[in-house]
């Protein structure tokens, strides 16, 4: 997921809340009604034209975005000889449905398990990220101390390293953890999810961002009723946060779902695999023989995000918003 | 005194809501860059304890021609990929921004494949960009291009394949620079038109320095994410054809848990790391010339 600005920490303090950032997707055509302060039918064909121009280029863009998609879904639908056709089909025939079956009972690939597994992960880091960041959010938002400049802009630095600079170390690091606490942590999910309850810089600046704007007379009031961090955290500041903890359970929830490398560098047998390296793994099985299930298995593991996406379009949409404005 | 105990006391408060991301970034950050370092300085193979061998590890860095090949390729395609997707993406949005009837449906098929995971994106690439019976070559078929090119099976061309398929996952970008278009005051574009600016001279004089902190921005971000550049080729081409798809990060995987050299792949990691430093830390000082903040 995007991370954000390391540069201008010090700039972030009155940056505003998630709330009012712009619903970007929503909101232009309502301004279009918008009176334009010149209005002689010159100017207003000049207009028409260049708006006309504006629309022919967008469908050209969409179409190539979307043409990918529409590919995949017809050739998920095709029987393997119709994807070997010169020119190619948009419309397959016969719509060969049982694909789909197939990708399940295929001996190559268990995907019910594989996505068992991922749900588990998906699970226990998205709670873990969400909690362990608002908590640690709430320290930054909320409490003035010596040295919480310094850090947040630690904090904020570390998004800069890469994981693969860190990737071998790590490894090396859960290894003699599962020496060190007597069970086995490589070939676990506990190197997936386990390092989530401990905050991720990107969600913690993005919920601090969001605390930042919740008044201190709420925090002060609570306090002066017996209130201590904890209550005022509990009680004040997550009640009025659930539309930045959804942004970043959301955010945490494709990460995970999108994750490649992580899996593969701690899962190593098939039965424990998330479905990004399931999905690979099949691809590399069965060769490229097998466009059409290829391309149905690829779907399936496309279309929770979609789905997702669709529910939550403004969540999703405005948390990306935030973390590029705040420069 | 009394100040100093109250100090004490927020400090305490402060650092005990800390405490989850102070135990993470000591464990799972800083001691695995210290870490990295010291290994980058041994030759360790996991099944033994790593023996410190000094600069060795470095050493063979300079001596090792996969080493400058993955080098190059790595900033090629950044230096490919990350500019032009940088452009294309804040062409998109300005278009986006426009004031025109249906402007959500577009916004949002602009966005979806952002969504797509990588490894469904690589799949389908694969297919789209398959010599003998993928899409894009059948459509350059259809339009009389006798012999089209291999793509992901022709070393001159996988690299290109890469690159034009990154552009499809701009959404993201183009998102961030909607965000930013939206912020820029309207009286700036009505003052320049008073002032007679054709649409291109706004977008120059008004749009780009409006929004330069976001461009800042997307480089940063677009800087550390094209250098480490891995999935999407090792599923589609595993480096080949010739190691013309071969990137840095992959070929750091394959030392570290292909050949067991943690030693080499952690100095690999360091020379990442550097790399990655080094760029952000010239972006930032150019940009002290061209990011200007408005100061709200």
């Amino acid at each position: 997921m995007p991370p954000t600005d390391t540069k201008h920490p010090e700039t972030t303090s009155t940056a505003t809340p998630i709330q009012t950032e712009l619903a970007v997707l929503a909101s232009a055509e309502e301004s279009s009604r918008e009176p334009r302060f010149e209005s002689t039918r010159n100017i207003q064909r000049g207009l028409r034209a260049r708006s006309l121009f504006v629309h022919v280029a967008l469908i050209a863009i969409c179409a190539l975005a979307i043409l990918p998609f529409v590919w995949m879904v017809s050739t998920s639908l095709k029987t393997a000889e119709a994807t070997t056709e010169f020119p190619p089909r948009f419309l397959p025939r016969p719509i060969q449905w049982h694909n789909y079956i197939d990708v399940f009972t295929n001996e190559k690939s268990n995907f019910l398990l594989w996505t068992r597994n991922t749900l588990i992960i998906a699970v226990l880091g998205v709670l873990g990220t969400t909690i362990s960041s608002a908590i640690v959010a709430y320290g930054f938002a909320k409490i003035r101390f010596i040295g919480r400049g310094p850090l947040f802009a630690l904090m904020l630095s570390t998004m800069m390293i890469p994981f693969p600079v860190t990737m071998v170390s790590l490894f090396t690091l859960f290894r003699w953890l599962g020496e060190l606490t007597g069970t086995q942590w490589i070939g676990t999910f506990k190197p997936l999810w386990v390092p989530a309850w401990f905050g991720s810089a990107f969600n913690i600046f993005l919920l601090r961002q969001f605390f930042m704007t919740i008044p201190m007379e709420l925090s002060e009031a609570a306090r002066i009723d017996g209130c201590n961090d904890f209550g005022i955290f509990w009680r004040i500041i997550l009640p009025l946060s659930r539309p930045a903890l959804a942004v970043v359970a959301l955010f945490a929830f494709m990460g995970i779902w999108n994750d490649f490398l992580g899996p593969l560098v701690y899962l190593q047998r098939p039965e424990q695999f998330t479905l990004a390296l399931g999905l690979q793994n099949f691809q590399s099985k069965s060769g490229g023989t097998s466009w059409h299930l290829l391309m149905a298995a690829s779907t399936l593991v496309i279309l929770p995000s979609l789905l997702l996406f669709f529910l939550a379009q403004k969540t999703f949409i405005e948390g990306i918003a935030t973390t590029g404005s705040k420069g | 005194m009394n100040t100093t105990r109250s100090e004490a006391r927020q400090l305490f408060r402060g650092l005990t809501f800390l405490s989850p991301w102070l135990v993470g970034f000591l464990v799972f950050t800083l001691i695995p860059i210290a870490l990295s370092l010291r290994y980058s300085f041994s030759r360790y193979s996991l099944l033994q304890p790593p023996l410190f061998k000094g600069l060795e590890n470095y050493g063979t860095l300079l001596r090792d021609d996969v080493f400058w090949k993955v080098l190059k390729n790595t900033l090629i395609y950044a230096a490919v990929a990350l500019p032009v997707g940088m452009l294309v993406a804040l062409t998109v949005a300005i278009l986006l921004n426009a004031k025109i009837r249906g402007v959500t449906i577009y916004r949002t098929i602009v966005f979806l494949p952002s969504l797509v995971p990588v490894v469904a994106s690589a799949m389908l690439w694969m297919w789209l960009f398959n010599a003998r019976l993928g899409l894009i070559n059948s459509f350059l078929r259809a339009i009389g291009v006798v012999d089209p090119p291999g793509w992901l099976t022709d070393a001159h061309w996988a690299m290109s394949a890469l690159i034009l398929m990154s552009f499809w996952g701009i959404g993201n970008t183009v998102v961030i620079y909607l965000a930013g278009l939206q912020d820029v005051p309207r009286e700036l574009y009505e003052a320049a038109e008073i002032d007679g600016a054709s649409p291109l001279r706004k977008v120059w004089h008004v749009t780009l320095p409006s929004i330069s902190p976001v461009i800042f921005f997307n480089l940063i971000m677009g800087i550390i994410g094209t250098l480490q550049i891995l999935a999407a080729p090792m599923i589609m081409t595993g480096g080949g054809p010739a190691r013309s798809t071969y990137f840095f990060t992959m070929y750091l995987y394959d030392n570290a848990f292909l050949y067991l050299k943690m030693g080499y792949a952690s100095a690999l990691a360091w020379v990442l790391l550097l790399i990655v430093l080094a760029l952000t830390a010239l972006a930032a000082i150019s940009g002290k010339r061209w990011v200007h903040y408005s100061g709200k």
